[in-house]
């Protein structure tokens, strides 16, 4: 039998105060990694060093005992048995509805569930493309990831068939990897239904100005979705602050489960909005004719939900909250702040996007000259630094950057000073290398 | 705070980095556009953006010249440069039977699943190129 600790408990922000901020700063990423039980792993005889959170983050053990939880206790298919078991398993799916949609303060009814942020941005793509009509426009930005790209490319591209002609503007970037708004005033116009960006650039970092786009979108009757896969797991989010539409993203990157992921909506929205996918559980009555369907959020998620994966992906977002996203925030600032000081140092090395830390999450790519992206990765791989090399599904993105692919070390809370200082001294041994 | 890696190397059989893939990178063979040839073929890896030139030049039944132009990652630029030494002198018939195995084994390294694709782009660019001109003569008799 797994013999497992109780729960870590986290000790109160206030003592991240006084004069040893420093030392209290290191200790809170060596506090968080005490929970994840992975980063206790040493591989070939070296601790793992962890630096891909953005592809996806580790889980800590309060979500992986959810999970063993759920399955020995009180898994049941939800929303149809009269049965206890039945009855147990609905009210905590709801209830993790309940949680996420708190989280992001949202109502529990706006919150869908899907696979993902990309199932949430094709769901959104295929609905919302019944209202648009010829002549509309869609403007999305030169950072997006392919799962905010594609699906409305592809729109756009059927539309042409039937005669809409719906165009797609990407809002350019300027020099040091910012949305040039300038740019992003002249893109959105009346004739703008929808406006798609991503708050953190998964590529640069660069965090957006959502809600100065959301004031732009609304002047102009068009809806702003926002791409938060990657600010989620890294910063407090406020629907209503925001001033967005709608909201994507996905659990395993929040520290939850893979193949859980949300799509929040406005309710009138929701209400209006055409079903995705049909079947079992979102209608409301089905006869051989014809059928009428359930209200949001059910209407959207059709067939047997991911129920371990709401539960998992709850979990995550309460032990998130208990730590509190604002200390989460401070943390991942500073370690951000002190990675990219100590790169930009580094002789042949070019980082990309904001220079400084305030404007930008912990995603920091960069090139190393002479060495191409995938030798760096596995390079750093042989001292157990995981970290990404290649295009990071943002293929557009780096044509624009002028490179083929970049390095990218992605930091979450659990990363520490020493995990960048052993990232610096591999990249060191990998020039030397090559040299 | 320590910032110390370990400076040892890895095993024989661990390193795919060693001096002979580094030195073809650094230094690679046959990196010239021939002025002409009887063949060639451009191969793209849009994933990791290499990219691989290969030049065939025959004399008769055989490879005369071999060249290539080409970006990427020390694997694909490495492997390249040694097969294009390789098929120097090698018998046209030979050229459509080299295999996987023969990169691997001129390379001398065991490649993962995900860098096996890096290694293979010049044996790909190389059995593409000679499909269109066995395919161009055939149509031309």
């Amino acid at each position: 039998m797994m013999i497992l600790d109780p729960p870590h408990q986290h000790h109160s922000p206030q003592e991240h105060d006084g004069e040893h901020k420093d030392e209290k700063h290191e200790e809170f990423g060596e506090r968080i990694r005490q929970d994840f039980p992975i980063l206790q792993a040493r591989v070939k005889n070296k601790p793992l060093i962890y630096l891909d959170s953005a592809a996806t983050s580790q889980k800590p053990r309060q979500v992986i005992e959810a999970l063993k939880k759920y399955y020995e206790e009180y898994n049941a298919n939800v929303h149809r048995g009269i049965y206890a078991l039945s009855e147990k398993a609905t009210m905590a799916y709801e209830h993790a509805r309940f949680i996420i949609a708190r989280f992001i303060n949202a109502e529990q009814h706006e919150i869908i569930f899907t696979k993902g942020t990309t199932e949430s941005l094709n769901l959104l793509a295929y609905s919302l493309s019944k209202q648009l009509k010829k002549g509309d426009n869609i403007v999305l930005t030169q950072m997006e990831h392919h799962s905010n790209l594609v699906p409305w490319q592809q729109l756009a591209k059927e539309s042409k068939r039937d005669g809409k002609d719906i165009e797609v503007r990407f809002i350019k970037i300027t020099g040091d990897g910012r949305l040039d708004m300038g740019h992003a005033r002249q893109c959105i116009d009346d004739s703008t239904k929808i406006v798609s960006v991503t708050h953190m650039s998964n590529v640069l970092g660069t965090i957006n100005p959502v809600q100065e786009l959301a004031s732009l979108a609304h002047e102009h009757g068009a809806l702003l979705v926002v791409d938060a896969a990657q600010s989620v797991p890294h910063m407090k989010i406020d629907v209503k602050e925001l001033g967005c539409d709608f909201l994507a993203f996905s659990g395993h990157k929040l520290f939850g489960p893979t193949g859980i992921g949300v799509l929040y909506g406005r309710k009138e929205l929701l209400a209006k909005l055409p079903p995705f996918l049909y079947g079992g559980d979102m209608i409301h009555e089905v006869r051989f004719e014809d059928s009428t369907f359930a209200d949001a959020p059910n209407k959207f998620e059709a067939g047997t939900p991911n129920m371990a994966g709401a539960i998992g992906l709850a979990k995550a977002v309460e032990y998130l909250q208990q730590i509190g996203m604002e200390n989460i925030t401070e943390y991942e600032q500073e370690l951000t702040a002190y990675a990219l000081h100590r790169l930009q140092e580094m002789e042949g090395i070019t980082v990309y996007g904001p220079p400084d830390a305030a404007a930008r999450g912990g995603v920091i790519s960069f090139t190393i000259a002479g060495i191409h992206p995938h030798d760096v990765a596995q390079l750093l791989d042989r001292d157990g630094i995981c970290v990404r090399g290649g295009h990071h599904c943002a293929m557009p993105l780096m044509g624009v950057l002028g490179i083929a692919g970049s390095v990218r070390a992605s930091l979450s809370m659990y990363n520490t000073k020493e995990d960048i200082g052993l990232l610096i001294a591999a990249i060191h041994k990998a020039q030397k290398m090559f040299s | 705070m320590k910032e110390q890696i370990s400076e040892g190397s890895l095993s024989e059989e661990e390193e795919i980095y060693r001096e002979n893939i580094l030195d073809h990178y650094r230094n690679p063979r046959n990196k010239e556009k021939p002025e002409s040839c009887s063949f060639q073929h451009l191969e793209h890896n849009p994933v990791c953006g290499d990219r691989i030139e290969l030049f065939v030049k025959l004399s008769g039944s055989r490879v005369e010249e071999s060249s290539f132009l080409g970006e990427g990652c020390a694997i694909s630029q490495a492997s390249a440069s040694m097969l294009t030494d390789k098929i120097k002198g090698m018998p046209v018939s030979e050229l459509q039977d080299m295999a996987k195995e023969d990169v691997l084994d001129m390379l001398g390294i065991s490649i993962g699943i995900v860098r096996l694709k890096c290694a293979m782009l010049s044996l790909k660019a190389l059995h593409k190129g000679l499909e269109q001109y066995t395919e161009n003569n055939r149509k031309k008799q």
